[in-house]
């Protein structure tokens, strides 16, 4: 597909209102499944059971001071929040929402991905160093390895999927799973690997490694509010926090997108191409799924308690690693024995 | 294709613009008072700080960032592998397998030496 001007503009006001709106809303559904859960009711003031809320909490934290303290280091300070925002924002460029609804196809879309991602944990690095505040420098030293350690079992994961894919182009890899629910990648047998008993394990790990990199309840060790107050971001205030949080809820956004293209079908219909309207692949079901994922981060926040930084670092170097390392290891020997 | 790269390079660059213009509203709109408790790091409403920033942390975190480093470039190396895996033929696949099971052993030797027990 060749880029023009209007691609361009298309591809940033898409980005940009895209990853607005959902990390606005997704706040509001948090704040309600978190009430639900716990049965009460969650926000209800402003608007129709309190969807107002979102624009009215933008307005206000785009009123506030954006306090800077007196030992901070200012460049870095202020850079941290456009750091965790930015590799968000970016990442949504490449990601097929439907076989034509894509900002920006690239062929190595995966790898910006885990570069960008990369990114973002220097976001938590940055933020907390440079707030000299005692809490955020705890948290950013916990940020930091809890999201180094899980990237090594998502990347490894990742590339079993590219194995069978044989691309690195996220449309490709959504494209080969489009004959119905039993194409996707989650299921045990895939044309030319036979039978690989661990394809639901590793979903399931990477959908673990995607709970860990946002920094999400139960492995939220980050931002721990019982015993750092608010970790990295301690310091901020106005929309420099404001980036931050939505930056979360951003990359939330990205994960549960790259789990549906990876090993969801991406916008393919579970029922396989019927030919009329609600039952062909289309975008409408790219965003069912990913939403479903939402629910089910969501959920789980609320629903187990918060892991020890000893168990959360463990779990990635004594399990998933060795777990995603094997399954590498026995797709590559499946791909080759059929 | 020259123009192909400038236009996916300003994608970024718009991406990248953007963001801090939200920080640029803020200070627009924002007030602006300062004053000596303002600008101190926050401490639960303690009023002398009770132990500093730069304080002395865990030897085990550098440990942790030097093996991510190790498994991480392992990944990267395994990225072009793993998307020509089926025309590299049986030897591709039997040199990959020699480089993961080293660094399998590798990692079996750190579990064993107890880089990963917390006390």
């Amino acid at each position: 597909m060749s880029l023009t001007l209007f691609n361009v503009i298309l591809a940033v006001v898409i980005a940009i209102s895209f990853v607005g709106l959902n990390a606005a809303y997704l706040v509001w559904a948090e704040r309600k499944g978190a009430g639900l859960f716990q049965r009460r009711p969650g926000p209800m003031e402003n608007g129709l059971w309190g969807l107002l809320q979102p624009p009215i909490d933008g307005v206000k934290l785009m009123t506030k001071q954006l306090l800077i303290p007196g030992g901070v280091d200012k460049a870095v300070f202020i850079t941290a929040p456009v750091l965790a925002m930015f590799p968000a924002l970016v990442s949504f460029v490449t990601i097929p929402f439907s076989d034509n609804i894509i900002a920006h196809p690239i062929d190595v879309g995966v790898l910006l991905i885990f570069a960008f991602a990369a990114l973002g944990s220097m976001s938590l690095l940055v933020a907390g160093w440079s707030s000299r505040n005692k809490y955020s420098m705890i948290s950013s030293i916990r940020a930091v390895s809890q999201a180094v350690a899980y990237e090594i079992p998502l990347m490894i994961t990742t590339i079993t999927v590219v194995m069978i894919s044989g691309s690195l182009n996220l449309t490709d890899i959504a494209a080969r799973q489009l004959d119905g629910i039993w194409a996707w990648h989650i299921w045990p047998f895939q044309d030319d690997v036979g039978f690989n008993l661990l394809m639901p394990i590793s979903f399931l790990v990477l959908f673990v490694c995607s709970v860990a990199e946002t920094n999400r309840a139960p492995f939220d060790l980050g931002e721990a509010e019982s015993e750092l107050v608010a970790g990295f971001h301690t310091e901020y205030s106005s929309m420099g926090f404001g980036l931050f949080f939505m930056g979360e809820y951003a990359n939330i956004v990205i994960g549960a997108s790259l789990t549906t293209v990876l090993f969801l079908g991406g916008w393919s219909c579970p029922f396989g191409d019927l030919g009329f309207f609600p039952l062909t692949h289309n975008v409408g079901w790219f965003l069912l799924k990913i939403y479903l994922i939402i629910f089910v981060f969501i959920w789980i926040r609320w629903t187990f308690p918060r892991t020890t930084i000893y168990g959360l670092l463990n779990l990635s170097w004594k399990y998933l690693i060795p777990i995603s390392l094997f399954n590498l290891l026995l797709t590559a020997a499946l791909l080759k024995v059929f | 294709m020259s123009t192909e790269v400038i236009l996916s390079g300003a994608i970024f660059i718009a991406l990248a613009l953007g963001i801090p213009m939200v920080m640029v509203l803020t200070v627009i709109f924002g007030p602006r008072s300062g004053g000596a408790a303002k600008n101190d790091p926050y401490e639960s409403g303690i009023k002398h700080m009770v132990g500093m920033a730069d304080q002395k942390f865990s030897v085990k975190f550098y440990l942790l960032a030097i093996l991510f480093l190790i498994f991480d470039i392992e990944a990267v190396f395994m990225y072009p592998w793993a998307v020509s895996l089926r025309e590299l033929g049986f030897l591709g696949f039997a040199e990959m397998t020699v480089f993961i099971l080293l660094l399998l052993t590798g990692l079996i030797y750190i579990l064993k030496k107890g880089v990963l027990n917390w006390r």
